[in-house]
C-alpha cells in the first residue's frame, strides 16, 4: 500500500475515535507509519458482526415480552456474551445460568443472585427486573 | 509517582509493548523489527476451533509468543507472573511501579472504558504497559491508542481479571535485565529462519501456506455447507482478523516488508529489498481480496464475485507466499 493511498473511510461506528497505524510505502519506496480512521471492506465486516447481535436480541426481546426467556438473556446478548462467558463471570455452573434464562426459574432467583447478574451485565439490579425497560432499548449504531 | 516512559503508538498490541519496553531500557527497536525478530508472522485456519461461533483464522502466531521470542532472541531477561487474587495482582503491580518498572499485562477488551464500544468483544489477549499513578489513576500505555489513557484501581482490575475464553488471571510481565549490548543480527536470522520453517513445513493442513490454501479449499464449500447467511458471517470474520486494528494492513504482511526492508540494511543484504517489494505486493493482493470479499458478503455484485473467486483469489496468494519463503529460507548470513 502505498501513503497516497491510506484509506480515511470514516467508519460510522467509530466517527475517528480511534486511529490506525498502517505500515505503507513513500514514494521513495521506503516504509513509514499512518494513521488511518478506518476502510469500508473492514468497516462492513464489523457492522455486519453488529447487526447479527442485534438482529439476535431482537428475537430475544420478543420471547421476554412473551415470558418464556427472562431479562438475562437479553442483556447477555447484547452485552455480546454467551452462556459460558456469563458463566465465568458469575463463577456458576453453565448449565445454572442455562436454566436462569427462562423466565419461570428467573422469577425464583434470590435478590443475592440478580444483584450479581446485574453487575456483570453493567445495570442495576431495579433495571434487570424491569421487563418493561426490554421494550424500550433501540439499537443504534451511534453511542 | 510517574516512570519517565516514551508511549508511541503501535499497529499491534504486542510489538507495540515490547517496542515500547525495551526502548525505555534504551533498546530501541521498530514495531516491525520486534515483529520480524519474534516471528510473528504466520498463518491457521483453525476449522476445528470456533469463537464466538466462528472459525477462527489468524494471519499470526498465538498471543505472547512474539514477546517471549524477541526477548529470548535479544538476551533479555523477563518476569511474569499470574494471580488467583485480584487484590494481590493489584498490590505486585503498585510495588513493581513504586520501584520505577514499567510493567506489561495482558487484559480483556470488552470493559476497557476508553475504548469506542464498537471494538468490545470478549477478546482476552490484549496487551498494555502501565507505567505510574498520579491522582490515583493508573497511567496506560495502550499501544493502539494515539495518546496515553488513564484507569482507575477497579477499571484495571476488571480489565485484569476479565473472564471468559482464555481468562488473563492478571498475567503480567516486566524486564529484569538487558545485556550491556544488544545484537540484533543474529536475532534477524534467527527471526527470518523459524517464520520461513513454520510457513512451509508444518506437516498439517491447516497451518502455513497450506493453511492458506486449506482456508481456500473450505471456503468453495462455505455456501453449501453453512448456507448463505452463515459464509458470509465467516468469510466477514476472514476480514475482520484481516484488517481489524492490529494488523497494520492485510493481515501483518505491511509490518513484514517493513521488516525485511529494515533488515536488509542492517544485514547489509540488498536483496532483502526485493523480497520487501514482493511482500508489499502480496500484502496489496490481500487487501485486494477484501475488498472483493466485503462486495460479496454485503451482496453487492451476487453472481460477480463468488467464494470460488474468492477461493482461486487466496490460491493466487499463497503460491506467492510460498516462492517468497522458499526464497527466504535460502538466505544464509
Amino acid at each position: 500500500m502505498k501513503l497516497e493511498e491510506v484509506p480515511q473511510d470514516e467508519a460510522f461506528l467509530i466517527e475517528g475515535k480511534i486511529r490506525d497505524v498502517c505500515y505503507v510505502v513513500d514514494k521513495d519506496g521506503h516504509y513509514t507509519q499512518a494513521l488511518s480512521k478506518g476502510w469500508s471492506p473492514k468497516n462492513e465486516a464489523m457492522r455486519l458482526a453488529w447487526d447479527l447481535v442485534y438482529e439476535e436480541a431482537e428475537a430475544i426481546r420478543i420471547q421476554v415480552l412473551d415470558g418464556k426467556l427472562s431479562p438475562i438473556a437479553f442483556y447477555m446478548k447484547i452485552n455480546v456474551m454467551d452462556e459460558h462467558i456469563l458463566a465465568t463471570y458469575m463463577n456458576v455452573p453453565r448449565r445454572k445460568v442455562r436454566k436462569h434464562l427462562t423466565m419461570k426459574h428467573f422469577r425464583k432467583l434470590s435478590d443475592d443472585m440478580l444483584a450479581r447478574y446485574a453487575e456483570v451485565l453493567n445495570i442495576t439490579p431495579a433495571e434487570l427486573v424491569d421487563v418493561e425497560r426490554i421494550r424500550t432499548i433501540a439499537f443504534t449504531h451511534e453511542d | 509517582m510517574k516512570i519517565d516512559f516514551q508511549h508511541h503508538q503501535a499497529a499491534h498490541c504486542e510489538n507495540g509493548v515490547a517496542s515500547n519496553l525495551l526502548g525505555f531500557y534504551g533498546i530501541r527497536l521498530s514495531e516491525p523489527m520486534i515483529f520480524g525478530i519474534g516471528s510473528g508472522f504466520f498463518f491457521t485456519h483453525m476449522a476445528f476451533y470456533k469463537l464466538n461461533g466462528m472459525y477462527v483464522t489468524s494471519f499470526r502466531i498465538w498471543p505472547g509468543l512474539i514477546f517471549k521470542r524477541a526477548t529470548r532472541r535479544l538476551g533479555i531477561k523477563v518476569n511474569r507472573r499470574k494471580f488467583k487474587s485480584p487484590d494481590k495482582a493489584m498490590q505486585e503491580l503498585d510495588t513493581l511501579l513504586e520501584r520505577g518498572i514499567p510493567v506489561g499485562m495482558l487484559v480483556g477488551v470488552f470493559h476497557l472504558p476508553y475504548f469506542p464500544k464498537e471494538f468490545r468483544f470478549h477478546f482476552n489477549a490484549h496487551n498494555l504497559t502501565v507505567f505510574g499513578k498520579e491522582d490515583g489513576k493508573y497511567l496506560i500505555s495502550d499501544p493502539v491508542m494515539e495518546h496515553v489513557e488513564t484507569m482507575t484501581y477497579e477499571e484495571l482490575k476488571r480489565v485484569r481479571f476479565a473472564q471468559g475464553t482464555y481468562p488473563p488471571k492478571g498475567r503480567m510481565y516486566w524486564i529484569e535485565s538487558v545485556p550491556q549490548a544488544v545484537n540484533v543480527v543474529p536475532a534477524i536470522w534467527q527471526g527470518i529462519r523459524k517464520t520461513a520453517t513454520d510457513m512451509l513445513t508444518i506437516p498439517l493442513p491447516m497451518f502455513g501456506i497450506k493453511g492458506i490454501r486449506y482456508l481456500a479449499r473450505r471456503m468453495r464449500k462455505w455456501p453449501k455447507r453453512l448456507g448463505e447467511k452463515e459464509a458470509a458471517l465467516n468469510l466477514s470474520q476472514v476480514i475482520r482478523m484481516l484488517e481489524e486494528i492490529g494488523t497494520g494492513g492485510a493481515g501483518f504482511r505491511f509490518i513484514y516488508a517493513a521488516f525485511l526492508q529494515e533488515s536488509a540494511a542492517l544485514l547489509n543484504k540488498p536483496e532483502l529489498n526485493t523480497l520487501s517489494a514482493e511482500m508489499t505486493a502480496i500484502g496489496d493482493a490481500w487487501r485486494n481480496f477484501a475488498w472483493h470479499a466485503a462486495r460479496c458478503f454485503k451482496n453487492r455484485d451476487r453472481g460477480e464475485t463468488t467464494y470460488d473467486t474468492l477461493a482461486s483469489m487466496l490460491e493466487g496468494i499463497a503460491d506467492r507466499e510460498e516462492i517468497l519463503f522458499r526464497e527466504l529460507r535460502q538466505f544464509k548470513p
